[in-house]
């Protein structure tokens, strides 16, 4: 198998950056949500978790749709950004939003089931220590729980480095622009002799995806290593 | 000096509490499940009560039928609980740290003090895991100390150490009476823990207190004290 062609190396750095600027733009509101949903009993909680997990359920190019619907030219929020000169349908800054939205739902349960696992009586003692609600979540909360937001930071990218339906609804498919290496591999696919190339980019896919998912289990459960020098 | 009434229900337990003391070392006195943990944490601020009142030293930090509830991070009551509670991803050092304030030249005295007073010099860059169940409970009084509490709350701190930790941490305590001035509850069902360290005793039994002594009335007429359980 030869190396990637330029326009495929052009994909593959793109989806790095997509999937990486994903988890960037998607954590603090996850960190925020997840906290919300692990602490917090509130009218409503209910709905937010039924629209948390909405992009999971939805067609990946109704997701899409919807974010064109109000990201667009003519969308709501679209217009509004764009009074300030700001587009991001058809542009690589829309895929990033693409893949923080499809990802997001993934980060939010794993940060949730991290924080979940905090012993509460740790933050009760930091609370008679002096520790206000945002020195607890600092010092206490988010150490204690900073291997398995780590992994959903790994799952989530890994969801957003192959995300294809939401993507190509909203920012279509521009070479050098919005072309992540999910959508070269689907170009590739309906063009005569693109065989070679769909096979070099699912095998970065695959060992992508691979390492994704062995650092997300060794990062939650801990290395095993180090367990047993810990024991 | 402390005020307390307080009546609230936890699953099938009625608490319906009212006391007051002057004593300095305030021991609660009972069995397990009598509501004993339940005073401290009313009076730490982690348990808000369906009614109650907590005033210490002429200080109000609860009053239900005012709507007064200072939080727990602003009562300056230090707690050392019956696990201990260490942060495990700290070290001992910064355990102790915590809850400490500034950390200028009273601060860094005031810490060589309590580190010396307890003997925590060998422990300070160890692991909370790496402890002895007795060298927990002495950096979690340690921390509780260096947080400049008003007040110290003491539940149950020698419960599940085998006898040597037991008798070790016992006289650390004895130690810190004798030589902080600090206004201190201590919850306990052992008999020998109120005698060695309270100087009043309040008698708790299926949420209510049922007697109220000073110390030697406590330890001439200690037989009548129904022993406590576990």
């Amino acid at each position: 198998m030869t190396t990637l062609a330029p326009d495929e190396w052009q994909a593959l750095a793109l989806s790095l950056r997509v999937g990486l600027l994903a988890v960037v733009l998607a954590l603090p509101l996850a960190l925020a949500l997840a906290w919300l949903l692990s602490r917090k009993r509130f009218p409503g909680r209910v709905l937010l978790e039924s629209l948390l997990f909405l992009p999971l359920i939805l067609p990946p190019v109704v997701t899409g749709y919807a974010l064109l619907a109000l990201l667009g030219r003519h969308g709501p929020l679209g217009q509004l950004l764009g009074s300030v000169g700001i587009v991001v349908a058809f542009r690589w800054t829309g895929a990033v939003i693409a893949a923080a939205v499809m990802g997001f739902p993934l980060l939010v349960l794993s940060v949730r089931a991290a924080f979940d696992h905090v012993d509460r009586r740790l933050e009760a003692a930091a609370q008679t220590l002096g520790a206000g609600a945002w020195r607890r979540f600092t010092t206490i909360t988010l150490p204690l729980s900073a291997r398995g937001i780590v992994a959903g930071c790994v799952l989530a990218f890994a969801r957003a480095f192959g995300e294809f339906g939401a993507t190509i609804s909203f920012v279509s498919n521009i070479p050098g622009e919005t072309r992540t290496l999910p959508i070269a591999i689907y170009e590739l696919l309906n063009v005569p002799g693109g065989m070679p190339g769909v096979q070099r980019l699912a095998l970065v896919s695959l060992l992508v995806a691979l390492a994704a998912s062995a650092s997300a289990t060794l990062i939650a459960g801990g290395a095993p290593w180090r367990k047993r020098a810990d024991d | 000096m402390i005020e307390l009434s307080l009546r609230h229900r936890v699953g099938d337990l009625e608490l319906d509490l009212d006391f007051q003391s002057e004593a300095r070392t305030l021991a609660l006195f009972g069995n397990s499940g009598a509501g004993k943990t339940c005073v401290l944490n009313a009076i730490a601020g982690l348990l808000v009560p369906q009614a109650g009142r907590v005033v210490l030293d002429g200080e109000t930090l609860l009053d239900t039928s005012h709507g007064l509830c200072v939080p727990a991070s602003l009562r300056r009551i230090g707690y050392v609980f019956q696990d201990g509670r260490l942060f495990p991803h700290l070290s001992v050092r910064r355990n102790l740290l915590y809850g400490a304030g500034a950390e200028d030249a009273a601060g860094r005295y005031e810490f060589a003090q309590i580190v010396e007073l307890l003997e925590l010099g060998p422990l300070l860059q160890r692991r909370p895991r790496t402890l002895s169940g007795g060298e927990r409970q002495r950096v979690a009084v340690g921390r509780a100390l260096l947080s400049k509490p008003r007040a110290l709350l003491l539940d149950e701190p020698l419960t599940g150490l085998h006898a040597d930790a037991r008798l070790q941490v016992l006289d650390y305590l004895r130690k810190l009476k004798r030589e902080l001035q600090v206004f201190t509850v201590l919850v306990t069902h052992h008999a020998d823990e109120v005698a060695a360290l309270a100087d009043e005793v309040v008698r708790i039994s299926m949420g209510r207190v049922v007697r109220q002594v000073p110390i030697a009335e406590f330890i001439a007429r200690r037989a009548t004290f129904a022993p406590a359980l576990p």
